[in-house]
């Protein structure tokens, strides 16, 4: 393997200096840190070398890491400065010295591992789900009617990964642990704008509170933060006029979307197999529909 | 009550304190301007002028709506900062002594404001 200085020769191997905070509850009162040489070629990203230093260098370290893509959220750190997926971070761009810290605003479980717990805390409580009433929620018949125009209203915001990224940039935050934070709040409107949602009203009274949306300092930070590209400052801005307008009862409103009714006249081509029977009683009822 | 309820109050009292803010640098701070615009005001700063404005009943009725929208926005602001700063068990507390302090400068503002109408 040939070692070159950083930044010598793009299509080379050059040695990283990756700084990572350690830090094990059991034994350490604070966190500290320990340097790791890394040879870093072409294309290596910073939770590639996490793992070359846990297969090669130290098995002791503790990292959170999965899907490798960018997909689930789960390597979300502290790097350089900055909170992003490693995943998704080139480590040669970062210059010689790249530090790796876990994300603010969390407690941390070990080393670079965040405890995500306050996140999933709001988030759940704002039920991120599409709230139904009467037995169609519980016993569904058949999809709802959506337009591409109402999907446009939220599909930007059903990108959110959970990362936890955008609460670790959040200056509210950094100060008020009982903010609901920039997560569950575009969650709030993602699914409050919804067409096919009926639980706006519970929904937007869980954050409409005094530690709730209005604490927002529109810093805009979690929006710059956000590796999939959502932004949930805007999601904020939008939530807060639906909150007014909700509040002062003016503005569209609008009920749940209809139920697709069953298409009664389609004939099943006799190339296409019937489809199987429903494993839930009660369920969707296709195979009744096939002719 | 919802917390989007003070805070839309909070947004109308801005808009209101910006009428009136303009109405009073206008009249009281920026006379050279207004004489500009054909606006004479007077010597509005002189005691006399202050003893006759303070005996209409519209400009208490002014001073009165600039005092209750300057304070509330002022010290919404203000309960919102040490909100955060603030555990949620600490909130009724502070929003209660918040309230305490607008009422108190409220009244003390009011008190002299209305002393001075009725002479």
């Amino acid at each position: 393997m040939a070692e070159r200085t950083h930044g010598a020769v793009e299509t080379g191997i050059v040695t990283v200096t990756v700084r990572v905070s350690r830090f094990h509850p059991e034994t350490d009162r604070s966190s500290g840190q320990q340097d790791y040489l890394v040879p870093a070629g072409p294309g290596m990203t910073v939770l590639d070398a996490l793992v070359y230093i846990k297969e090669h260098l130290d098995g002791s370290l503790a990292y959170r890491s999965s899907c490798r893509m960018g997909i689930c959220g789960s390597c979300g750190m502290f790097i350089s400065g900055l909170p992003r997926l490693a995943c998704q971070t080139q480590i040669r761009a970062l210059g010689p010295v790249v530090t790796v810290e876990p994300l603010p605003n969390y407690p941390v479980v070990r080393d670079v591992v965040p405890d995500l717990e306050p996140m999933v805390t709001h988030h759940t409580a704002v039920r991120p789900f599409i709230v139904r009433g009467g037995e169609e929620q519980e016993y569904p018949t058949a999809e709802y009617l959506q337009t591409p125009v109402e999907l446009d209203a939220y599909l930007q915001f059903a990108y959110c990964i959970k990362c936890g990224i955008c609460l670790s940039a959040c200056p509210t935050l950094a100060t008020d642990p009982a903010f609901a934070g920039p997560q569950a709040l575009a969650q709030v409107y993602r699914y409050s704008a919804d067409s096919r949602d009926d639980g706006r009203r519970a929904r937007l009274g869980a954050v409409d509170i005094a530690h709730g949306i209005w604490r927002c300092h529109l810093a805009g930070a979690c929006t710059e933060a956000c590796p999939k590209g959502v932004d949930p400052a805007l999601a904020i801005q939008l939530l807060k006029r639906l909150i007014v307008a909700d509040v002062l009862g003016i503005g569209r409103r609008r009920g749940p979307a209809p139920v697709a009714p069953p298409d009664m006249q389609a004939q099943r081509r006799p190339d296409i197999p019937a489809a199987p029977p429903a494993t839930v009683p009660g369920g969707s009822g296709a195979q009744k529909n096939q002719p | 009550m919802r917390e989007s309820r003070w805070w839309i109050l909070s947004l109308s009292a801005a808009a209101l304190m910006v009428v009136l803010l303009t109405l009073h640098m206008g009249l009281m701070h920026l006379s050279g301007l207004m004489k500009v615009l054909g606006v004479d005001p007077g010597d509005v700063r002189s005691f006399a002028a202050v003893m006759e404005r303070g005996r209409s009943l519209a400009q208490m009725v002014f001073y009165l709506l600039f005092l209750g929208a300057a304070l509330y926005h002022g010290l919404y602001g203000l309960r919102s900062v040490l909100l955060e700063v603030t555990p949620p068990r600490g909130q009724g507390v502070l929003s209660g002594l918040v309230l305490a302090a607008g009422l108190l400068a409220f009244a003390y503002g009011a008190y002299v404001t209305v002393r001075t109408f009725t002479g």
